[in-house]
């Protein structure tokens, strides 16, 4: 494997991470704030804070991680992507600030009102949307380059089917990851209401987030053909999540076995997101930016894998240390505690 | 190319954000080392009081830390929106120490999260204590790491430009450059300092609101002891930032000390106004102190701003913000030291309200200092974005949006500032200490 395989790998997983962890996070807001609206709250609001109270700094750190280390291994994204995305990235930061200190101040400070809740779980649909356009962008056709230097075309990028279908896929996929966790972690707790109550919204969520991922690939067909035919190459992985996708949601529904059931549901976005990822290979940004083109030195490449390794030798224990004690801790979930 | 105002402004959202940010990574980097030392100490004396104190700031801890943590992943993304240029090529040379906080930030986090949740989990209060190290530890390095960037962007080394492209890149090189050791024990001991001096005028606070509890006047004896401690280190490291600038950036130092003319035996010129023609004004000038400063040697010549051609000379008001920031390490020093000698000798006069009005001063001007210190150190690198090879006014972005950027992001943080001001003093006031002690006393402890 090339250092720039090497670099683009691990900065996919952390991005699958990410992914995968702030669902949660921004579906379980959601829930919470839907679960006041239709008067529903005691039954699922205190699985929530249970799950989010230990967690939610490490959330963050995974988006942090991401941007960091892309500019560390492919420093002209710094360039590319900084120039285009000030209005959009900066929206994203508001709204990611506003969540990450509401929630804070709601849980650790007792600023309990209904406003704050509402405020909380609806701006974390809007966080998913929006960092989603980058995957849009990506795909080339949004940004112009000429002497005055790098615009992007908003205009072009609204009116665009494509950018809807991503916001539409990143949002049904935040919702049904969530809920699915959720059943999962509520039944630990030997909560029924409140499994009842989330397994009714993970299946629910399924069948929209499994249609918008296909109409995506429909929409690529036009936008970007050569992107389209190196996924339609991939067919065989996608038929792996596929199948993943019916077994997550066959034991969901015989109320079997959550914990193999959501085991399977990260299987299923493990495969598709990377051969996503893999078909964009070799694009950061089509067509400006490929892996190779943007990559930093070979010494700074070394180095930074190396820390990385390094780095995992210390996050791994510690992240397992934290599950074990919050996630597969009895007594801990079920509020004993 | 270039855009004038996109410059202007992103200077201004840059400035804003960090000036921001900066209280509250203050505040993060020094507190778990005050609430690992009461922890410590309520450990050792078995003594109640500092184990409550410990859980007292940690729960106020929590929020400043979320605060930090927004406004601090709103600067890294900002690095990149309003500097891409900047970042490209610190991307290629200085992209280890910024990942390598990432993962001080992660140990941080994980920690953090599993502190605030087990307090009483453990039979063994130690093994609790033990959970704080790491959040110690993460605090800091992120600090350290931070500032390794900021030393290289005054001293940039470890590659070369040939025809505009980097050849040669040696990351530890340029990790471990001349501005580093300085810079580092400077940021990191003024964050200390400034954390006891914060809990101190907290303390001197409730004792000044009636309460007369002996928490209180424990809780003001430690931290006016650490705060003495730091602010002499500070102090001292200080003096070393001055011998590393007369070395590397001497035209930094000159403008700090309106220092015109290069001569031997040179004196510090202290406060004054700056009139035309470089005729200073009420200044008080020590003769020879600007020498032992630079050289450590009163007869040691220091080069002055006529060694350098207009265009590269900082603005020149970064003398008064020199001179705040050394005032108040002096005065706040003086303070606790009053305080910590009379306490020792048991005068009266330690707890009477004016002197504790005037500890309560010592948290909001130590937090000014790093204000001042920032800003002298930031303003004082200009025309440069990494000194002797790219300016500010190259390094900036071109898009024609900064400035509504720059009110989106005013608004965010007042919002914020507010918030956190409220939530804190709310939490506070509604579970005041002899309340706790008393409902502790009552679980049967
Ligand atoms: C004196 C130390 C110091 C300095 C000079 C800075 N920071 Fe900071 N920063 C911290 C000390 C700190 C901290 C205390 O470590 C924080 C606050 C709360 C936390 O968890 O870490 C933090 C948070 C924080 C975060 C959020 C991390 C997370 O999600 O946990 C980011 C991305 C940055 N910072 C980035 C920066 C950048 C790009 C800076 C300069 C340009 C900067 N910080 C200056
Ligand atoms: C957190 C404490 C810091 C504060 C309060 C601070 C303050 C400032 C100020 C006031 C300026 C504007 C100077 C001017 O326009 O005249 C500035 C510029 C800048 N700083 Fe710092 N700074 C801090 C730390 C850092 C660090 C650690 C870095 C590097 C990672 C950094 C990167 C920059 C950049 C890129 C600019 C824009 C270019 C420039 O104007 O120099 N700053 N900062
Ligand atoms: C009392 C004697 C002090 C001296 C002689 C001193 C000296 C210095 C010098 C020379 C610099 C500039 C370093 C550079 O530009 O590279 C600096 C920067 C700075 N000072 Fe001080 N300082 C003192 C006290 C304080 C205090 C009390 C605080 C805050 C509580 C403080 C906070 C800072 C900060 C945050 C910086 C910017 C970071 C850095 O460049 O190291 N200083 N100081």
């Amino acid at each position: 494997m090339t250092y720039e395989v090497i670099g683009i790998s691990v900065l996919w997983l952390f991005l699958f991470g990410y992914v995968i962890v702030a669902s949660i996070d921004f579906g379980a807001g959601f829930f919470n704030a839907y679960s006041l609206l239709i008067n529903k709250h005691h039954i699922i609001s205190g699985i929530i804070q249970r799950y989010l109270s230990p967690v939610w700094e490490v959330t963050n750190v995974f988006l942090v991680f991401f941007f960091v280390g892309v500019v560390g291994f492919f420093p002209r994204t710094a360039f590319y992507y900084g120039t285009s995305l000030l209005v959009p990235a900066s929206i994203a930061i508001v709204l990611l600030a506003i969540r990450g200190s509401y929630y804070a101040f709601t849980t650790y400070g007792e600023l309990r009102h209904k406003g704050w809740t509402y405020l909380y779980g609806f701006s974390g649909l809007f966080i998913p949307a929006s960092l989603s356009i980058v995957l849009t962008i990506s795909e080339g056709g949004f940004i112009t380059e000429d002497e005055a230097g790098l615009a992007l075309d908003y205009w072009a990028l609204f009116t665009s089917p494509l950018t809807w279908s991503i916001v539409v896929l990143s949002l049904t996929s935040v919702l049904y990851i969530s809920a699915a966790f959720l059943t999962w972690y509520a039944n630990k707790a030997k909560d029924h209401q409140a499994t009842e109550l989330l397994r009714k919204y993970a299946l629910v969520w399924a069948f929209p987030a499994i249609i918008t991922a296909t109409g995506i690939i429909v929409e690529l067909r036009t936008h970007n053909p050569v992107h389209f035919n190196r996924l339609v190459d991939l067919w065989f992985l996608f038929g792996i999540s596929f199948v993943l996708f019916l077994g997550s949601v066959y034991l969901i529904w015989k109320r079997k076995n959550y914990g193999i059931a959501f085991t399977l549901l990260t299987g299923q976005f493990l495969v598709a997101f990377f051969a996503y990822g893999i078909s964009h290979y070799p694009y950061l940004l089509y067509p400006y930016l490929t892996i190779y083109d943007s990559f930093t030195s070979e010494e700074m490449a070394v180095a930074l894998i190396v820390a990385f390794i390094a780095g995992l030798g210390l996050l791994l224990p510690s992240l397992f240390l934290l599950l074990k004690l919050f996630l597969f801790n009895k007594d801990y979930v079920q509020g004993n505690r | 190319m270039g855009n004038e105002e996109a410059v202007f402004f992103s200077r201004l959202l840059t400035e804003l954000t960090l000036s921001f940010h900066i209280i509250y990574a203050t505040i993060g980097v020094g507190i778990p080392l005050m609430i690992f030392i009461a922890q410590w100490v309520g450990i050792k004396k078995q003594d109640e009081h500092y184990i409550l104190l410990a859980r007292r700031w940690t729960r106020g801890f929590v929020i400043t830390v979320a605060v930090g943590v927004v406004t601090g992943t709103a600067i890294g993304l900002q690095l990149s929106l309003l500097w891409p240029n900047f970042m490209q090529l610190a991307g290629n040379v200085i992209a280890l120490p910024l990942f390598m906080e990432t993962f001080a930030f992660f140990f941080e986090a994980i920690f953090l999260g599993i502190y605030l949740y087990t307090w009483d989990r453990f039979k063994d209060q130690r093994k609790h204590m033990l959970l704080l190290i790491p959040v110690a530890i993460g605090a800091s390095f992120s600090a350290v790491f931070i500032t390794m960037v900021n030393a290289f962007m005054n001293t940039p080394q470890g590659f070369d430009l040939e025809n505009g492209v980097l050849v040669n890149v040696k990351p530890l090189v340029a990790m471990f450059n001349p501005a580093m050791p300085t810079k580092v024990a400077h940021v990191l001991s003024t964050a200390y300092m400034t954390s006891a001096f914060i809990l101190a005028s907290v303390g001197a606070f409730r004792l000044l609101k009636g309460s007369n509890h002996v928490y209180h006047k424990k809780a003001l004896f430690l931290t006016m002891k650490i705060g003495l401690i730091f602010s002499i280190a500070s102090a001292v490291i200080g003096d070393f930032s001055g011998k590393y600038l007369a070395e590397y950036q001497p035209e930094k130092l000159a403008a700090y000390e309106w220092h015109f003319e290069t001569e031997e035996g040179a004196p510090l010129i202290l406060f004054g106004v700056l009139k035309d023609n470089h005729e200073v004004k009420y200044a008080l000038e020590i003769p020879y102190a600007l020498s032992i400063l630079a050289h450590g040697d009163p007869y040691a010549e220091v080069i002055g701003l006529d060694q350098f051609s207009e265009d590269v000379i900082p603005p020149l008001y970064i003398h008064y913000l020199f001179d705040l920031m050394v005032t108040i390490g002096m005065v706040v020093a003086m303070v606790s030291l009053v305080y910590v000698v009379g306490t020792w000798l048991r005068r009266r006069f330690v707890n009477a309200n004016w002197f504790l009005w005037i500890v309560f001063t010592t948290g909001p001007l130590a937090m000014l200092a790093i204000e001042a210190g920032w800003w002298l150190t930031e303003v004082g690198r200009q025309p440069w974005v990494l000194r002797g090879m790219m300016r500010t006014a190259d390094a900036a972005t071109t898009s024609n949006h900064v400035d509504s950027m720059l009110l989106l992001f005013t608004g965010l943080y007042l919002v914020l500032g507010v918030g956190s001001v409220i939530v804190l003093t709310r939490m506070f006031r509604k579970n005041p200490v002899e309340q706790e002690l008393a409902d502790r006393h009552g679980e049967g402890r």
